[in-house]
């Protein structure tokens, strides 16, 4: 089971609802051991945040690459067909030279197949690291970070998930990234549920709708956790109830967990109350996704 | 004229209501300055949902091409999808004899394009939004809206911040100000390329403080000046000095503290700025202070 925790708009708590689900999840329940943590992976790797709350200890380490062309002089003879079939602009040919420009790369190597001398090669160029190792309560933690200055945040999502989701049918929390165009779709690429943290706010509201509809285009089914409820208006359960999502949960504002959450507790550190609540929410999910393959079938 | 640009690096730290306030005193505050508006976080374009635009111009925005196979002239030989590095080809199944490219994984590449040997595959350019040229309450706005799950928002974040930039430049206005996207990748380099000032609004949380450091390393790497704005202040005051010490050492001055504030969230129900909303709240009054400061670096911006 793979969830990913989203939202559209960013700060609406999405860290703060995937770590507690994962510390939540990898307790034993009276008379039922935990037979594995879940998976919890950081996929946020612009802003990569939840190591702050689970405390992981990197034992692992990758680099994120693309592969981008070297051009060897010696061979090229600036036909420019190279530049022609690159879609990005990231290969160009002045007079005899062939230049690229790594940070437009995309690395698909169409550049190197069409070379008819033969002249282009790939080496590898970092964009950033995958670090993976054990967290809380034995959760097995991987985050990517983007370096500062590489525009892609994509690559290393996918090289991410990858690397580090497990082959198994275990349990996968996938913390997602703000927005809702590339690095939210790479990330949701495969899920089986997402699950939608927003605010009752307008901005929330807008941004939430904005997520259903990414969702629904992927055909992943989807719910809700209202966070800092109480604040705003009525506008996003009015939404929910009509869309047909339902809201799984609901935290109310409180200062001492805005307060707990800055100093980097998380949520069930400050409310233990909420582990049964997240466990709950597990079963939730696991009934709406069963109903939904079994209404496919 | 000057643009500035309106970053966080964390999302939800209060970007919008920030650029918002700023239109709203640029407009009719005590320091005016004639601006243009654009919104650049088009994921999840917010800033209209305050500044009550009237639209005036749509257009539809053609992101990247995605490629597309004939089934009648594919031979089935797998060329595709040996070469696609994006797992976008999809080989033959459930009862389809030929490959097929699922548009969402699909890069635009076109390196199946030139390698299939049948001539079968074309790059079909999608739409994969609009942008709109509004008249907001505090003046013009530009602003877009990305289709869900659409490739290319940088793109379309240099499109809205161009066109802002030429009517100010056709308009003879003092400023562009520019509410940016979170994170540090492609939009947000798209957001902060060509700008004089980045004002950055800092939560003082765990994350907070993590985002903004990454943010601020990524101005300087482009070499934008930064200013630095501290929202919510009073919800973790250790936090907050932080960020000040944080931003003395690396020579960045911080221009505003902004308490944590429960008529900002009323102000933005009633789809106003808070500044507007409430004049004499303690948000409104941090942010007018903050612009003060803010315009007048815009004459004359930090080294």
């Amino acid at each position: 089971m793979k969830i990913v925790v989203a939202s559209g708009k960013g700060g609406t708590g999405k860290t703060t609802v995937a770590t507690s689900l994962a510390l939540s999840l990898a307790v034993d329940e009276p008379g039922q051991p935990v037979s594995q943590a879940p998976t919890y992976l950081d996929c946020d790797v612009e802003g990569p945040n939840a190591h702050l709350f689970l405390a992981p200890t990197f034992e692992q380490r990758q680099a994120v690459e693309i592969r981008i062309p070297r051009v060897d002089e010696a061979k090229c003879t600036g036909c420019g067909k190279c530049a022609e079939v690159c879609q990005y602009h990231a290969i160009v040919v002045l007079g005899k030279r062939t230049l690229v420009f790594p940070q437009l790369c995309h690395g698909c190597g169409s550049c190197t197949l069409v070379c008819p001398q033969g002249a282009i090669t790939e080496e590898p160029h970092a964009i950033g690291v995958l670090e993976a190792g054990p967290a809380a309560r034995s959760i097995s933690f991987a985050r990517g970070v983007l370096d500062v200055g590489e525009p892609m945040a994509t690559p290393a999502i996918r090289q991410l998930k990858r690397w580090a989701i497990p082959g198994d049918e275990s349990l996968v929390i996938l913390d997602a990234p703000p927005g809702t165009s590339c690095p939210v779709v790479e990330t949701l690429r495969g899920a089986d549920y997402l699950l939608l943290v927003t605010e009752p706010t307008p901005f929330g509201l807008h941004d939430l709708r904005l997520a259903a509809e990414v969702a629904a285009e992927l055909g992943i089914p989807a719910g809700v956790i209202i966070n800092r409820d109480g604040i705003g208006d009525a506008g996003v359960d009015a939404f929910c109830a009509a869309a047909g999502l339902p809201v799984l949960m609901r935290i109310p504002f409180e200062r001492a967990i805005a307060e707990g959450v800055a100093q980097g507790r998380t949520l069930v550190e400050i409310r233990p109350e909420y582990a049964p609540r997240f466990r709950t929410l597990l079963q939730q999910i696991n009934m709406q996704v069963d109903s939904l393959s079994r209404a496919k079938k | 004229m000057k643009q500035l640009v309106i970053l966080s690096g964390k999302g939800g730290t209060g970007k919008t209501s920030v650029a918002a306030a700023f239109a709203h005193l640029a407009a009719q505050g005590e320091v005016p300055v004639t601006a243009v508006l654009a919104d650049a976080d088009v994921d999840a374009a917010n800033l209209e949902l305050v500044l009550d635009p009237r639209p005036l111009e749509r257009h539809e925005f053609i992101g990247g091409s995605v490629a597309v196979i004939d089934d009648a002239r594919c031979e089935g030989c797998g060329t595709c999808y040996d070469v696609c590095r994006f797992d976008a080809v999809l080989p033959p199944a459930d009862g389809r004899e030929v490959y097929a490219v699922d548009p969402i994984a699909c890069e635009g590449c076109a390196a199946c394009v030139y390698q299939c040997p049948e001539e079968a595959i074309e790059m079909v350019p999608q739409l994969a939004g609009h942008w709109f040229r509004s008249e907001s309450r505090y003046g013009p706005l530009f602003h877009a809206a990305l289709l869900p799950a659409q490739e290319n928002s940088g793109k379309l974040v240099t499109l809205v911040k161009q066109q802002a930039r030429l009517l100010a430049l056709d308009e003879g206005q003092a400023a562009v100000l520019v509410d940016g996207p979170p994170g540090i990748g492609c939009p947000v380099i798209s957001a902060i390329s060509g700008a004089d000032l980045a004002l950055i609004v800092a939560e003082p949380t765990a994350a907070g403080i993590h985002d903004m450091e990454r943010v601020l390393e990524m101005a300087a790497h482009f070499r934008v000046p930064a200013l630095v704005c501290i929202n919510k202040t009073d919800v973790y005051p250790q936090g907050a000095d932080q960020i000040e010490s944080y931003c003395r050492e690396a020579g960045i001055e911080v221009t505003g503290r902004i308490p944590f504030d429960r008529s900002v969230t009323d102000a933005m129900v009633r789809g106003e700025p808070v500044t507007a909303y409430s004049p004499s709240s303690p948000a409104a009054l941090a942010l007018a202070a903050a612009w003060k400061i803010v315009a007048a670096y815009l004459g004359n911006p930090p080294a």
